[in-house]
């Protein structure tokens, strides 16, 4: 008892302290780290960062779309929307994935007010820009469209999958034959996700998110607004992938050629016409 | 004579920093096509002088296109509509007999305006008072060439140096940034081995001079680069990116 009472004593006569201590260079690394955050250039690489992070995100999302081109009935896309929905790591990756856009948003807001106050009376001769590009200029408009269209996608899509009834559909796949046949089921006999096998047939039980989609492709105003978010994305990402690597200081002569054709061709062209080519050809080809 | 120009000139005037400043307009007549702008300003004030007006206030020092001193955003363009140089390198023969010329004064909260076209630009003194120097021994002059450096780090070194700061990055920048003229400043010592030992501080202390005198953030529009009569590449900027986050980081 006494051992153990010393043990405490010392531990707090010294153990504590260094603690303390520790905790003093903790706050000393913190306030400089937030210092950095909050100069021009830490602010910055904030938006480099999560930029990046949100184009890997695009190239992700868009290549599981690719699902909805499948003339299956939309299982491959239904099964793929549980999937990431599901499965636990990529559930991390979603949740981080929201607070990047949100701090995304956040900070380029933030950065295009101070920006604005940096130059308080504007300029009355009519501005030549010469080669400066129009999306480096206006990526405060473009990203605010596409802030309001990930609210709507994500109030259309995200939480009509998470929270509302929806159509649920049973996939019985022959495995002889490999034919699909398709049937509904009452939401209130849906207790979630299922993939078995039964008598020699895949069976998939699933939320009919396809259907959904489908559905809210046969708008045509909704999918105006969709292939005009897209051009704000190609625009976006034509300047804000290259302008990362500029901003993290990357940037070797050889080097900026390559960031600027794959920023170009991949993020302003590919990306943004697969996506845009969706809702298009749910309007007009289904 | 047959060849002069007459012009229309729009021109900010304001009385002092209090003011709230606005447009006059003004004539310039019988210009020759060979005058520096400058000149034309010069031939318009005496007009305005003859007339009993108050002429018109504006930076110029050397005329030579090497000082920084003339500042003045003509027809939405930081030195006017020529490329690589400066207000005062920049001639009538430019322009177009009875062309309207608006002349505005550098736009940025960090530059207040002192009386029409001039600015204060102390903002720059600040920045390169924070660390834009080198510790060196008094005494004997080392000898020029104990230190070897290499040829394309020489030669980026003087490219940066060859900043006038004039202030055109500033105006030309939509968020009013300094980042092209910091960048230069920081290159031209962080490129030779005489900038080492500062070069941390340097960089901390310059963005923190930057920061407090309200200059914008950059958006990598790269305008500066276009409008810098001195032809600084924005490279530098990414140069300074990286030693500001490296210093932030590893800096005592």
């Amino acid at each position: 008892m006494q051992d153990f009472a010393d043990s405490i004593a010392i531990k707090v006569k010294f153990v504590l302290p260094k603690l303390l201590g520790a905790s003093k260079c903790y706050n000393l690394i913190m306030n400089k780290f937030f210092e950095f955050l909050n100069s021009s250039v830490g602010r910055k690489w904030l938006m480099a960062l999560t930029g990046l992070f949100l184009c890997l995100f695009v190239v992700v999302h868009m290549s599981g779309n690719l699902a909805l081109f499948k003339s299956d009935g939309g299982l491959a896309f239904n099964q793929y929307a549980v999937f990431m929905t599901t499965f636990p790591p990529i559930k991390v990756v979603s949740y981080i994935n929201y607070a990047l856009i949100l701090l995304h948003a956040l900070n380029g807001f933030y950065l295009v007010y101070r920006n604005k106050k940096a130059r308080p009376v504007k300029y009355e001769g009519k501005k030549d820009n010469g080669p400066v590009s129009w999306s480096s200029r206006n990526m405060g408009l473009l990203g605010s469209i596409l802030f309001v269209f990930i609210i709507l996608h994500m109030g259309n899509f995200w939480r009509e999958f998470h929270f509302s009834p929806m159509e649920v559909l049973r996939y019985t796949t022959n495995g002889v034959t490999g034919e699909t046949q398709i049937a509904a089921i009452p939401y209130e006999q849906f207790v979630g996700p299922k993939h078995y096998y039964e008598n020699g047939n895949e069976i998939v039980i699933v939320k009919n998110l396809y259907g959904e989609v489908a559905e809210a492709f046969t708008s045509p105003l909704y999918v105006l607004f969709y292939v005009i978010s897209m051009f704000a994305l190609s625009f976006h990402l034509m300047h804000g992938f290259q302008s990362a690597f500029q901003t993290l200081g990357i940037r070797a002569q050889n080097f900026k050629g390559i960031i600027q054709g794959i920023g170009t061709a991949v993020f302003g062209v590919l990306i943004p016409l697969l996506f845009a080519a969706m809702p298009v050809y749910f309007l007009f080809f289904k | 004579m047959s060849g002069n120009m007459n012009i229309t000139l729009k021109v900010w005037r304001q009385k002092n920093k209090s003011d709230a400043g606005r447009f006059e307009t003004y004539q310039a007549k019988h210009i020759s096509p060979d005058m520096s702008f400058l000149e034309m300003m010069d031939v318009m004030n005496e007009q305005l002088i003859k007339d009993g007006k108050d002429p018109v206030a504006f930076d110029h020092d050397c005329r030579e296109g090497i000082c920084g001193m003339c500042s003045m955003y003509i027809n939405g363009r930081a030195h006017g509509p020529n490329k690589g140089v400066t207000t005062c390198q920049l001639h009538m023969r430019s322009f177009k007999s009875g062309d309207t010329i608006v002349v505005e004064p550098w736009r940025a909260s960090a530059f207040p305006v002192l009386k029409d076209l001039i600015v204060d630009r102390a903002a720059f003194d600040r920045i390169q008072q924070a660390g834009g120097f080198v510790g060196i021994n008094t005494g004997s002059a080392p000898d020029a060439n104990s230190i070897p450096i290499q040829k394309h780090l020489a030669e980026e070194a003087f490219n940066a140096a060859a900043c006038i700061g004039c202030g055109a990055c500033v105006a030309a920048c939509k968020n009013s940034s300094a980042m092209l003229f910091m960048s230069a400043k920081v290159s031209q010592y962080a490129l030779l081995p005489q900038g080492q030992p500062e070069r941390k501080l340097r960089v901390l202390n310059m963005m923190k001079a930057h920061e407090e005198a309200g200059f914008g953030a950059c958006t990598n529009t790269e305008a500066c680069e276009a409008e810098c009569p001195k032809g600084i590449s924005v490279t530098n900027i990414a140069r300074l990116n990286r030693d500001f986050v490296a210093a932030s980081f590893t800096g005592e």
